[in-house]
């Protein structure tokens, strides 16, 4: 595990911050204004799916209802991410602060950690540091002196489901139930949590929110592209000589991330995790950003030596083994995909079969039920396109195992 | 079970909800706890939880089964999870996996014949810059090499 001591420096979430100073900022304004400096800002959602955060918290703000929910999205399952495991041990005060301020803008008294349950070692350091913020006056009653804000936050574990990570489910799961996908509409903003307006954020999403407090959205614009404002933080792993998480801005290319984290004779680029998309040495001037190679932070990297029917072979694995199994497309759907690698392995396949699972792909992408089924073929397509001359001519030409 | 042993658990199931709240919302820590403490959540237990949190025993059955980290038959005294993502497998996990299978005498996903370990593969831990990785109970490893892992499996008790 690595520890407290290394000192890390970015634009906006490693710029330095100290806790407590953006809820005193926010205290003194007024919560309309707090609205307008985000959507100022242009945030986005940071857990991939890049959707406005300041809509999310306008329509929360706007439902009349007794009781509202502030949801930190800390279920961090996508393979190749841990970006969220180094903000919560190392910068809790800034995943905190902005759930406070969540709180307080959209009027909600109770906000709710969800964390994996594969972080369960973070519980209880994250438990003492909520005591801590208590004692401090950070959370509980009058907040900062401000009469009549009370916020609290309490950590819930999971228990190992990837599919949590999806806004609804993960709401399920809060209520005690399964951990499957709603139907939407209503969206969690109107019927949430116990079906109370609800904001799930991710961790990294919050962790921004107190830099454009403080220092204004004008400034935060500043970093990034016009599409996608401000900085990301990256979760790079694989092959290269310094793995580990990196801010960088929205527009960064690929591969002036690889030079940075030193990354020799790079084949292939997973971006976005086992659900994002591979791109090979002729996508390495595609741009980090939502509107080109869009991602949660998952950074894969891997040189020539590598076999890409492998990768293939294990991200398949893992979406057949956590499909929730609620809708037919994702549950069918990935063990034909899967079935198909395996076929490519054997060297028992046809062309044509190959091109059908594709299109099932792609009908996966438009009718299952929630993220998970349609995403999971994007690395099934992208990795056969882009790779077909190793995965069908070199290597599994219709004879080689592997 | 022993009736005591029934009692005994009907009281621990009582502390929970007195802990956490008796509403729906409180079943995935009350089992969490139980599935901590036993490794395992028994037939017993959940018509308890079901009886007590006023649902059908189902509704129990129906959630725990739906969670990787939740059983119902027991596991061994330890648990030794190891991640088989793409990073920790590119690291050599296979290796790590390997030489446990040899020293513990078991395949993965099995549990050792004195009941000491069970050894499963588990989907990334968020540990991917530092892989391979595993998990031996709510502790977490890097870095490993076959050595080490084998290692600190012997220190378990």
């Amino acid at each position: 595990m690595e520890t407290k001591t290394k000192k890390r420096t970015g634009p906006v979430i490693f710029s330095g911050y100290e806790r407590g100073t953006a809820i005193k900022k926010a205290l003194s304004m007024n919560r309309e204004d707090i609205l307008l400096e985000i959507r100022e800002s242009k945030l986005r959602g940071r857990g991939g799916a890049g959707f406005p955060t300041s809509t999310k918290w306008m329509l929360t703000a706007a439902a009349l209802s007794d009781e509202k929910f502030v949801i930190c999205n800390a279920d961090e399952g996508e393979p190749g991410t841990f970006k969220d495991r180094i903000l919560l041990i190392e910068y809790p005060e800034l995943v905190f602060d902005g759930m406070v301020i969540a709180g307080y803008t959209i009027g909600s008294q109770q906000g709710i950690v969800y964390l994996r349950g594969e972080y369960e070692y973070l519980l209880k350091p994250l438990q003492d540091y909520l005591e801590s913020m208590r004692n401090d006056n950070l959370l509980g009653k009058d907040i900062f002196g401000k009469k009549g804000f009370y916020f609290n936050i309490t950590v819930f574990l999971g228990s190992g489901a990837y599919v949590c990570g999806e806004e609804t489910a993960l709401i399920e799961s809060l209520e005690g139930h399964r951990g499957e996908a709603r139907n939407r509409p209503p969206y969690p903003v109107n019927t949430g949590y116990l079906g109370k307006p609800t904001i799930v954020n991710n961790v990294e999403t919050l962790a921004t929110i107190p830099h454009i407090i403080v220092k204004g959205s004008e400034w935060y614009k500043k970093f990034g592209t016009g599409k996608s404002s401000g900085s990301k933080l990256f979760s790079v792993s694989g092959d290269c000589e310094k793995p580990g998480v990196y801010e960088l801005p929205w527009g960064t290319k690929i591969g002036e991330l690889l030079e940075i984290v030193g990354a020799k004779n790079t084949k292939a680029v997973q971006v976005g995790g086992a659900s994002g998309f591979c791109y090979n040495k002729n996508q390495f001037d595609r741009a980090l950003a939502y509107e080109d190679a869009a991602t949660g932070g998952s950074i894969m990297i891997f040189n020539e030596s590598r076999d890409m029917l492998r990768v293939l072979d294990n991200f398949m694995e893992f979406f057949v083994d956590e499909s929730c199994g609620q809708c037919t497309p994702c549950r069918i759907g990935n063990v034909k995909l899967l079935e198909g690698v395996k076929m490519i392995q054997k060297g028992e396949y046809t062309f044509s079969y190959i091109n059908k699972l594709k299109e099932l792909g792609k009908s996966m992408q438009v009718a299952s039920k929630c993220g998970l089924g349609q995403s999971s073929p994007n690395a099934f397509i992208s990795i056969l396109e882009s790779f077909s001359e190793e995965i069908f001519t070199s290597q599994n030409g219709g004879t080689n195992e592997n | 079970m022993l009736v005591e042993e029934k009692n005994a658990m009907t009281e621990e199931i009582e502390q929970l909800i007195k802990k956490f709240g008796k509403k729906r919302s409180s079943l995935l820590s009350i089992l969490h706890e139980i599935q901590t403490k036993q490794r395992h959540i028994s037939e017993y237990a959940q018509q308890e939880i079901a009886r007590l949190l006023d649902i059908h025993p189902v509704e129990v059955y129906s959630v725990l089964s739906f969670y990787t980290f939740l059983n119902v038959n027991p596991k061994g005294r330890n648990l030794v999870r190891i991640c088989r993502t793409i990073s920790c497998d590119m690291k050599g996990k296979d290796n790590i996996v390997r030489a446990i299978e040899r020293e513990l005498d078991v395949k993965i996903g099995q549990t050792t014949s004195d009941n000491k370990f069970t050894v499963e593969y588990v989907n990334c831990l968020g540990l991917c810059d530092e892989g391979p990785a595993m998990a031996i109970n709510d502790q977490i490893f890097t870095k490993l090499t076959p050595e080490k892992a084998v290692k600190l499996l012997s220190k378990v008790k």
